[in-house]
């Protein structure tokens, strides 16, 4: 049976940098432990909107890095999308203001025993948890190539210290604004091919998690996917955040992407199942 | 010395303190950031006979101060949460209140023969608001006599002191109606309320955001409701305990349905925001007790309802 995070604790974690970066804000909380337990993959939820506020559930953030900053402390780094009213609420915080912050959460990303060639694509801010994940796995000898699409160039979050774990870097945009025309997917074929690829690592909105399956079906590449589900606790206890998901005793389970994931084993994912529950699903 | 125990007929918890059903699991989660033994009880998500895969997603919307979901009662069913959840609830020495869930009348008398006699069970929670599928899905409270149906078959095979604690919807004409069917077929207590049907839709997609279309209102917007609802049924049954839930976060608002005739309070959608809500309600509780000079929790439930000259 599956557990919460044995390391998850509730703390209250102050910002200690708020920049903004393209259409994102790129957020430093101080946060003590809750950094040394981090692993890439992993996610935060936080509670938005202040005492009064009338946005009841927390949102999630995954952690785009985490640290030891000596004097500082532990600190994890986020990157925020300020689209709906807790994310603009986040957004608006300032230096030296505190969130009350539960984490770390989820399953994180494996790391191959071995060094292989891996391929990591994100799409829109979901690349944000990939860059930790590139350093981790460029310390194990791995080739890391990394592939970003988003819908234009300002959507594209790719900092310049994040590259320096990449052996290459290919951006794509919808509207040609940046790197190649088109989607994220469009571009992989041919680099599983150059870079003979042999473990795809994504993270992104669901319909582009789906196409990259496909691909890592078609190539008989292992894919680890960080899925997004919309969650109202993160903790496991709401059962809103539910995939359907192929168990080891064959059957398909309804089960939690806050527990059993983000990140989870692509090609156990029934994909297509937005808006309806596959035939013989059970509850987790 | 303050008094904080509370008793539900046959059992007496040390704190009126609860967690909701279908707000908790089965407390493994939230024991990471609390003691269960803390709390008065852990009342468990509702059980169904068989496992069930629950609705498809999207499940949930978040709504000003609430929140809509559909889960559908997803659950391993209940030989798997025998299996596991409940020696691991006992492991922990928490008090358990078993909630329970029937797709027909049947339903509930195997559900009720199954928890009857467990180690820390000190309750049966009955969640008679699922439908009924012998009745054209009709939801069994909101029916008096598939209510009554339902609470029947548990009475039957539950003796003794284990209470037997019905969950009503608010979505009736008149709860207290429904009320006196449930407690004249043998329910020894009411917990009230169960979420408001409601439904929110998409601007974007211009549907119904929720898979099901429809989907239980809980969170601070209902709570107004839950305090009519239990103050309603107070005044109708004084003698019958109440377990009070409904857009609870803080101890004021634990206060205020205490006030209106609830004897335990249960914490439901403030865990998803603040998975140490429980403990935190039954810390403020406590002192805004004390502040207001009750030296007992037991005489603060229903003063909303003592005369004028009172």
């Amino acid at each position: 049976m599956s557990t919460i995070n044995p390391r998850a604790v509730q703390t209250s974690a102050e910002v200690i940098s708020n920049k903004k970066v393209g259409a994102y804000h790129h957020m430093v909380f101080a946060v003590d432990g809750l950094a040394q337990s981090a692993r890439p993959g992993n996610f935060v939820a936080i509670a938005v909107g202040g005492e009064a506020s009338s946005l009841v559930l927390r949102r999630a953030f995954a952690i785009y890095r985490s640290s030891d900053r000596g004097s500082a402390g532990g600190v994890i780094e986020l990157v925020i999308a300020p689209h709906g009213q807790g994310s603009k609420w986040l957004a608006a915080r300032q230096v030296n203001d505190f969130v009350d912050m539960v984490g770390p959460l989820g399953t994180s990303f494996g790391i191959p025993t071995e060094p292989v060639r891996a391929l990591l694509v994100g799409g829109g801010y979901g690349s944000a948890p990939l860059f930790g994940l590139a350093e981790v796995l460029k310390a194990r000898g791995c080739r890391v190539d990394m592939v970003l699409g988003a819908s234009s160039a300002g959507r594209i979050y790719a900092p310049l210290e994040g590259k320096r774990s990449v052996s290459s870097m290919t951006l794509t945009t919808d509207d040609g604004t940046a790197g190649l025309k088109g989607r994220v997917s469009e571009a992989l074929p041919q680099l599983i091919k150059e870079n003979e690829s042999e473990i795809i690592y994504s993270c992104g909105p669901m319909a582009m998690l789906r196409t990259i399956q496909e691909i890592a079906d078609e190539h008989k590449l292992v894919h680890q996917a960080s899925v997004e589900e919309s969650m109202a606790c993160g903790i496991g206890v709401c059962m809103t955040c539910v995939v359907p998901l192929r168990h080891d005793d064959g059957i398909v389970k309804m089960t939690r992407t806050c527990i059993d994931g983000p990140v989870m084993d692509g090609s156990r994912v029934i994909w297509n199942s937005n808006r309806k529950i596959p035939e013989g699903a059970w509850g987790a | 010395m303050f008094n904080y125990s509370t008793k539900i007929s046959g059992t007496t918890l040390p704190n009126p303190i609860l967690t909701a059903s279908g707000c908790a699991g089965s407390g493994k989660e939230l024991a990471q950031f609390f003691p269960l033994t803390e709390i008065g009880a852990v009342v468990t998500k509702s059980i169904m006979l068989k496992a069930r895969s629950g609705r498809a997603t999207p499940r949930m919307a978040e709504t000003p101060s609430g929140m809509l979901n559909s889960i559908g009662l997803q659950g391993p069913g209940i030989d798997l949460f025998l299996e596991n959840d409940i020696p691991w609830l006992q492991s922990q020495d928490a008090r358990i209140i078993i909630s329970v869930a029937g797709e027909t009348v049947d339903d509930y008398a195997v559900l009720a023969r199954r928890v009857r006699a467990l180690p820390n069970v000190v309750g049966i929670e009955v969640n008679i608001s699922c439908p009924n599928v012998e009745n054209r899905g009709m939801v069994f409270s909101c029916h008096p006599e598939s209510a009554r149906a339902a609470i029947e078959n548990v009475r039957r095979n539950v003796g003794g002191d284990l209470p037997i604690i019905a969950k009503l919807s608010p979505d009736v004409t008149d709860i207290t109606m429904i009320a006196r069917e449930v407690v004249n077929a043998g329910a020894d207590g009411l917990a009230l309320i169960n979420t408001v049907l409601g439904m929110v839709i998409d601007s974007q997609t211009m549907r119904p955001k929720l898979a099901q279309k429809t989907g239980g209102l809980s969170g601070p917007a209902i709570r107004p409701i839950a305090v009519r609802a239990i103050y309603q049924v107070h005044e109708a049954l004084p003698k019958i305990p109440i377990v009070g839930m409904g857009g609870v976060a803080t101890g004021a608002d634990a206060f205020e349905l205490v006030l209106a005739g609830a004897s335990a309070v249960s914490i439901g959608t403030a865990t998803f925001g603040n998975p140490t809500a429980v403990a935190k309600v039954k810390e403020e509780l406590q002192a805004i007790l004390l502040e207001r000079g009750f030296s007992n929790f037991s005489d603060a439930v229903g003063f909303a309802h003592r005369p004028d000259n009172g």
